[in-house]
């Protein structure tokens, strides 16, 4: 029971829970099973951004390119498809991660070679991969009538009562959750962020594994961009712009310790069903959707203060209490 | 990982005269890529050359440099703030409510700092007080500022800011030299003062080096923190003066993104991004060659978007420049 009380994805859950049930109180129907779904579907590109994040963050790095990423594989998939609406749409969809695990492995590789922080790195990108957006697009839009059919429909269908995308999110939360925690990869993931230097006597390259992290965040960023541009069914410079911060937001609400090697798959998936809650519930309790910002960051802020509360080690003593007089 | 190039193993045989060493560091490499782009840009508008439009220039990096040269000792002591942008925000809005109050020019400005130094209290109070990671803290606040905004304003604007209050970010103390960029000069002396000529300066070096050894000396870590979270709140509400003074009216999104081109202009100057390095001038100048690069640039009439590839590809190359230089010599000398 007392592990229970521990757990923080169990304290996730239940402010969550709590969350709804207030909503529910002021807006009958909030709780109804469709709408639930609904937000949950409305959150999967956020999940599967914020699990992309998770991984950089445990590694002791942070991806701050990851919205210009999925904006930059957004607009090459929305461009071939205007261009070549022949294309079946699947092979965009690996178009699209491809693109992100250039950009990722770009990252990566900066990170890797050449020992610059990554919080820097990803900085320079992250305007880099913006202006190219403006570039390959000549500045204009694609807009939601350039897109054929199948394009805006592969995040739409319905499969078992679950659009899609939402199914998209789920895959690829199961295969997250097995590369983290039963793979060796994964187990290297953890292993560089709590102790690079024990890591590196256990024969562990610090080096390539946080350029594989690059790679996993850069892939699902990628991907991502393409659910972006089919579900708001726009293509245009300014998708995303911002995100990155929402993201690493999702993270930090979830418990995932910046300082690296502690966050598991299911308190990211928590952390950004938490800010999608509160964008729904906002709107529904009549309150104006200017609030959304600072209750988020009031979220991130809390959040941190509660993380830290478990973590915080006690002082050294340097002197003795008596000595000090 | 974060291994930089560092001095060659070897006890040398005689010390490295000053002036080699300066002729060498990182400012002097960086003004040389500012004269460079200095006279590129005059060979590529004929623009560029008159005294007017140098001066139309400064209006470009003034607000963001007042605000860099505090991040920069901020980095040094190995923290950081993202919420700047946000606390230009919030220090306009509530400049702009004073103003519906009937508050004037002199009101305005002081309330302005204040409410930059009050944010800035705020993060380091979280920060040092409960010690939580500056990054963060400040994501967190950088919503929470601009979100106050936000619920202020909505997708209102404060506008009819007094005559005299336009003088901080449109007037001019003699002939093209602007009140901004004399206030920028004017900062930019006194931080250089602060950082690398008295006692409070070097315990910012000390605390980026190593906080636990800062401490065992006998040097406030968490004291000294705090005062540097304050004053880069304080230089933030200066630039929410200027920039709301410049533009005229108040929009929740004022400053978008600012806070990366800040950092970008600090890293730039060479501060270590982890801390415990770093130079006032360093960052002077860097503001200059982002301030060259961007007007430029615009004078060619490449669009503000396509400038940020230049920034971010700048930023990257300053710095993976030397590190593959050094590596290319080591090779060679072995």
């Amino acid at each position: 029971m007392s592990r229970l009380l521990k757990n923080r994805e169990i304290w996730l859950l239940l402010v969550i829970g709590a969350l709804v049930v207030a909503t529910t109180l002021r807006a009958p129907g909030f709780a109804q099973p469709a709408n639930l779904l609904d937000i949950f579907n409305n959150t999967s590109i956020l999940m599967i951004l914020a699990l992309g994040q998770m991984a950089v963050i445990i590694t002791r790095s942070i991806d701050l390119s990851m919205a210009t990423n999925l904006a930059l594989s957004g607009m090459i998939v929305a461009l071939t498809n205007a261009a070549f609406p022949d294309i079946p749409v699947p092979f965009l969809m690996v178009l699209a991660t491809f693109c992100g695990l250039v950009m990722g492995a770009f990252n990566g590789i900066l990170v890797w070679k050449l020992g610059i922080p990554a919080i820097v790195v990803t900085l320079g990108t992250l305007t880099i991969f913006r202006g190219l957006i403006f570039v390959i697009a000549g500045g204009s839009w694609v807009n939601a009538d350039k897109f054929s059919t199948d394009f805006v429909q592969y995040t739409r269908i319905e499969f078992l009562g679950l659009p899609l995308l939402s199914w998209y999110a789920i895959t690829i939360a199961v295969m997250f959750f097995v590369l983290m925690t039963r793979t060796p990869m994964g187990r290297a993931i953890y292993a560089i962020g709590v102790n690079p230097t024990a890591s590196t006597y256990a024969g562990i390259n610090v080096g390539r594994t946080t350029f594989v992290a690059f790679c996993i965040s850069g892939m699902l960023a990628g991907f991502s961009g393409y659910l972006w541009v089919s579900r708001y069914v726009i293509g245009s410079v300014e998708v995303a712009n911002g995100y990155e911060l929402t993201i690493i937001a999702a993270c930090v609400i979830g418990g995932i310790s910046i300082a690296g090697g502690v966050g598991t798959v299911g308190s990211a998936l928590l952390g950004a069903l938490f800010l999608g809650v509160i964008n729904s519930a906002l709107p529904v309790i009549n309150i104006s959707p200017f609030w959304q910002m600072a209750i988020s960051g009031a979220a991130i802020i809390l959040a941190v203060i509660l993380n830290a509360r478990g973590q915080k080690q006690k002082g050294r003593l340097i002197l003795k209490k008596g000595n000090t007089q | 990982m974060t291994e930089l190039p560092s001095k060659s193993r070897n006890i040398p045989d005689r010390l490295v005269s000053p002036i080699k060493t300066a002729l060498f560091s990182w400012p002097t490499l960086l003004l040389a890529v500012a004269i460079f782009i200095f006279i590129l840009n005059s060979f590529a508008s004929p623009y560029f050359l008159s005294a007017w439009s140098l001066s139309d220039a400064t209006f470009n990096f003034t607000e963001k440099a007042l605000i860099a040269l505090a991040m920069a000792l901020l980095i040094v002591s190995g923290e950081i703030d993202l919420s700047v942008a946000g606390i230009i925000a919030l220090a306009s809005t509530i400049m702009g409510l004073a103003l519906q109050f009937g508050v004037d020019t002199p009101g305005l400005v002081v309330i302005g700092i204040l409410t930059g130094l009050v944010c800035g209290a705020f993060n380091g109070a979280l920060v040092t007080g409960l010690g939580l990671p500056s990054i963060v803290v400040t994501i967190g606040t950088m919503s929470l500022f601009r979100g106050i905004s936000f619920i202020i304003l909505g997708d209102q604007a404060f506008k009819g800011y007094p005559e005299s209050f336009a003088f901080f970010g449109q007037g001019y103390v003699w002939w093209v030299i602007s009140f901004e960029f004399v206030l920028f000069l004017l900062s930019a002396a006194i931080f250089y003062v602060l950082l690398h000529r008295t006692n409070f300066g070097r315990h910012i070096f000390v605390i980026g080096n190593n906080p636990v050894a800062a401490r065992f000396s006998g040097v406030r870590v968490e004291r000294v923190k705090f005062v540097l979270f304050c004053l880069t709140g304080l230089m933030a509400g200066v630039a929410a003066v200027l920039l709301t003074s410049r533009l005229g009216s108040t929009r929740p999104s004022i400053a978008t993104g600012w806070e990366l081109g800040i950092i970008t202009m600090v890293v730039l100057g060479g501060v270590n991004i982890l801390g415990g390095t770093g130079s006032i001038q360093g960052v002077v100048i860097a503001a200059f060659v982002m301030g060259l690069v961007t007007f430029g640039l615009g004078l060619l009439n490449v669009p503000g978007i396509v400038m940020s590839i230049f920034i971010g590809a700048l930023l990257i190359g300053v710095i993976a420049l030397p590190i593959l230089l050094t590596r290319l010599h080591d090779r060679v000398s072995r």
